[in-house]
């Protein structure tokens, strides 16, 4: 195992005392280094939010983007140098909302990243909006008569596009969610883990306590098989009373940068450039 | 074959294809013009292209002369008529004895002062192409054989762009030409009068298009990562990208949107390739925010934006020059970029180097701004200089494998603004790259003084970059009373245009900027200080062109030349335009 303290960043943290997003830096350090990743093999990009703040409060590479871009600039780093463990960090605002669309092509790709998403079900940084998550009637500043559109689920969405791994944690379990990213990590796919993250400042309903009385670990069950995607699905729509947490789904659907070619070698980063092809190139137009 | 006369004047025609979308004008110009330059001489074609697959009108022009060609002439030689339309639209636009070349079974017509030679063109396409869309095939048989050029080299050029398709197509197309050339050669007593002969031997050159120059100038460039989203001018870039993807070892991935194309293309340029994207005008309004993105985080990253005329959808097939200041302007913030313009294949496979090298050297965004004019013409370039080009990193990772662990820092505040850059993956380093506000190490900060620090940082470059830019192109070399100023794809008819005035002992000159941004100021004024009027020429409605010199130089211009059809200058067309206000 790595040393926890490999991982230690001086950079001061600006989140909320008692903030859900405590709990996932934890166990995002301690997957890393039980893993045995040194800080320099991990790129971590996210985009803005408070979720997003996450890579600056742990040492290894960061690209720290726009708001709802994570998922693009993660793809093609991952492209680019697949030997890097890389990992997206996004809140619920920045995945499902103003990253909807990159969220949904992603999940065509099944490009070998990690994905966490730190799902509030509220907007944070900007102070307490509703979010693409929010329960139906969920009043905010701009929600005065409650949400009205339904939340998205993004397991669901994941799950029916054939995502390598799909998965849910939570904030307050870091045993399990440490468990839960280092087997994302290790899944040869892109592995989606939502991550239940109470927000104590703007979040009154989903709390701590609301979470902790409904959720269960779904793969306690050994009768439960992550592989049936039929089965998943319906997992998936599970909300309310009880709250599934956990592996929901897993495909050993092949990753994006598995199928390109071109990086079946080595990293494009290491390759060099055919500079011997270049009069061959302008032959062509003669 | 009847001995060929060959003109004692010199060959400078143009030949006008046109019919429907999907009858194969391109095609036609396209191997028109590998023939003729094959055959010594130079042509530039344009597309004049509708916005649909099927139907409608479009055409195609091919410019053939025997010394160096870059702009469209209005006075048509040659009506390659495949439709009935083509005859009625474009029977006008030719000169006293032109000729034209229809269907005469699918059209009745008869022209006064034209010469006209009917050929049952799709006939001919049925019966030995197979096909009715061979006819293009067939026109160009006939066309040969009434311009008095050698066959054979038609021959080679079909086998030589057909063979990839298999021999059966290529056995139909040279069908199809020899049927058209067979039926010209025996039922056309009356001597053509636009006679193309055979030139004694010259170097080879190469014929080549704005997309094809901008991918092979991308390529020698070490570009490794594309990443774009379909649309039109700029699609060619990618497909022909795509296509040597495999051979080159790059990927080119074709995102969800231009959102994602401009941040793949961050993404890695960050983790250590040469990165590019293309796209027009209404993309690029998407890529905006992430070229703020490359400008807060330093990432090197290069943009072809092709315009065509906006607002909005505007003339998604056609060509303008409307995004000058959007490109010099686009982004919210303030950070350093590199716009560049070119006119020709030649400065484009030089700019495109030279972007790309810049772009690493000062950490900062390069836009390429051509246009569909640019784009999706063809030129006879003498060669392309492979000698000029040169790949240029910038990057210190041998220097960092040996510092002391975890200490380096992304923007570490340097004299010349610029930071020493790394890749991630460097063993015992980390990067932090951030779009908030940074400290050196990348790191959110709130700091005043920090603030003051790296906004200066990032904007000190603006004027190193200034430095290494080229002195603005003029033309001829001495100062002329009245100066013409132009930009990008109108390099070729201004210069014409110069050059057909100054015969008729107008005394004026051209002043062209193709790397436009950072302003060249010093070089500008110092050419234009002896110009007693300065005229712009370009290709929008608003005189951009004319509000960026005046604010860079204080400058007056004299007058505006502005052209906002949606249609690039002709020369005979710009000539008129420059005498009426001089």
């Amino acid at each position: 195992m790595g040393r926890l303290i490999d991982y230690e960043s001086k950079d001061p943290i600006a989140w909320c005392p008692g903030c859900g997003n405590f709990g996932i830096l934890e166990a995002v350090k301690l997957a890393l280094a039980d893993l045995n990743l040194e800080p320099y093999q991990v790129l971590i990009v996210s985009g803005i939010g408070q979720a997003a703040k996450l890579p600056h409060y742990l040492r290894c590479n960061t690209f720290n983007g726009l708001h709802g871009r994570t998922l693009p600039v993660t793809t093609a780093a991952k492209i680019t140098n697949h030997k890097l463990t890389v990992i997206a960090v996004s809140g619920d605002g920045d995945a499902y909302g103003e990253g909807g669309n990159h969220f949904l092509h992603a999940l065509r790709r099944n490009i070998d990243i990690t994905y966490l998403v730190h799902n509030n079900q509220v907007y944070g940084l900007t102070k307490g909006q509703a979010s693409p998550t929010s329960d139906l009637g969920f009043v905010t500043k701009t929600t005065p008569l409650g949400t009205i559109s339904a939340p998205i689920n993004p397991l669901a969405l994941a799950i029916m596009m054939d995502a390598g791994f799909v998965a849910r944690g939570f904030a307050g379990e870091i045993k399990h969610l440490t468990w839960l990213i280092k087997e994302g990590i290790q899944h040869k796919g892109f592995s989606l883990i939502d991550i239940l993250q109470p927000c104590v400042s703007f979040n009154k309903v989903n709390t701590f306590k609301w979470y902790k009385y409904r959720i269960y670990k779904v793969n306690e069950d050994p009768k439960y098989d992550p592989t049936n995607q039929n089965l998943a699905l319906k997992k998936s729509m599970e909300w309310g009373d009880r709250i599934p947490i956990g592996i929901i789904y897993r495909s050993n659907r092949k990753s994006y940068n598995e199928q390109l070619p071109v990086i079946k070698e080595m990293p494009l980063v290491e390759q060099k450039i055919s500079t011997d092809k270049f009069k061959k190139l302008l032959e062509e137009f003669y | 074959m009847k001995p060929v006369k060959l003109p004692l004047f010199m060959t400078d025609v143009t030949i006008k294809i046109a019919g429907q979308a999907g009858q194969g004008m391109q095609s036609i110009s396209y191997l028109l013009g590998k023939l003729f330059t094959r055959g010594g001489y130079y042509v530039f074609t344009s597309q004049d292209i509708m916005s649909r697959i099927r139907g409608g009108h479009n055409f195609s022009q091919i410019r053939i002369r025997d010394a160096p060609v870059y702009c469209n002439s209005a006075k048509v030689n040659v009506l390659v008529a495949l439709d009935e339309a083509a005859l009625t639209l474009h029977k006008d636009e030719l000169i006293k004895d032109g000729v034209i070349i229809f269907d005469k079974e699918k059209t009745k017509f008869d022209a006064p002062g034209l010469v006209l030679f009917p050929v049952p063109l799709e006939k001919l396409a049925k019966d030995y192409g197979k096909d009715k869309i061979m006819v293009n095939t067939v026109a160009l048989g006939a066309l040969v054989q009434l311009t008095g050029y050698p066959v054979d080299l038609l021959y080679n050029v079909l086998k030589d762009e057909f063979s990839a398709k298999g021999m059966e197509v290529v056995n139909r197309n040279i069908a199809s030409a020899r049927a058209g050339y067979d039926y010209a050669r025996n039922n056309f007593r009356r001597e053509c009068p636009c006679k193309i002969g055979l030139k004694p031997k010259e170097p080879k050159r190469m014929l080549i298009s704005g997309s094809e120059v901008l991918g092979v100038a991308a390529l020698c460039s070490g570009l490794k990562f594309y990443a774009g989203y379909p649309m039109s001018p700029s699609t060619p870039i990618m497909e022909y990208l795509a296509l040597k993807a495999k051979d080159f070892n790059i990927v080119v991935e074709q995102a969800e949107d231009e959102i994602s194309a401009i941040n793949m293309v961050i993404g890695a340029a960050f983790t250590g390739v040469r990165a590019m994207t293309a796209t027009s005008g209404g993309g690029f309004a998407l890529m905006v925010e992430g070229l703020s993105l490359a400008g807060m985080t330093e990432t090197p990253i290069v943009i072809v934006v092709s315009q065509r005329p906006g607002p909005a959808t505007g003339f998604p097939t056609r060509t303008e020059q409307a995004e000058l200041q959007f490109a010099i302007s686009a982004g919210h913030g303030e950070f350093a970029r590199i716009v560049f313009a070119p006119g020709t294949p030649e400065q484009a496979f030089q700019l495109m180097n030279k972007a790309f090298n810049l772009a690493d050297k000062y950490q900062v965004p390069a836009i390429i701004l051509t246009d569909q004019h640019f784009n999706d013409s063809y030129w006879t370039v003498d060669s392309l200089d492979l000698a000029q080009i040169t790949i240029d990193r910038y990057d210190v990772s041998n220097k960092w494998l040996n510092q002391p662990a975890y200490t380096y820092k992304r923007y570490q505040l340097t004299e010349s603004g610029i930071s020493p850059r790394i890749y991630p993956g460097l063993r015992n380093q980390v990067i932090y790259a951030d779009s908030d506000e940074h400290n050196e190490e990348g790191h959110i900060t709130e700091s005043a003084e920090l603030r003051k620090k790296m906004v200066e940082k990032r904007l000190k470059r603006i004027e190193s970059i200034r430095q290494e830019l080229a002195s603005c192109y003029v033309y001829p070399e001495d100062n002329q009373e009245t100066m013409l100023v132009t930009f990008g794809s109108n390099f070729g008819v201004v210069k014409e245009a110069v050059d057909i005035l100054n015969e008729k002992k107008f005394k004026i000159g051209m002043l062209h900027l193709s790397e436009i941004f950072p302003f060249p100021r010093e070089s500008v004024m110092a050419q234009l200080g002896f110009s007693r009027k300065i005229f712009t020429v370009e290709n929008n409605a608003t005189g951009q062109l004319a509000r960026l010199l005046t604010a860079e130089t204080r400058i007056k211009v004299t007058d505006k030349i502005l052209k906002y059809d949606g249609r690039p200058f002709s020369v005979e067309e710009l000539v008129d335009r420059i005498e009426m206000i001089i």
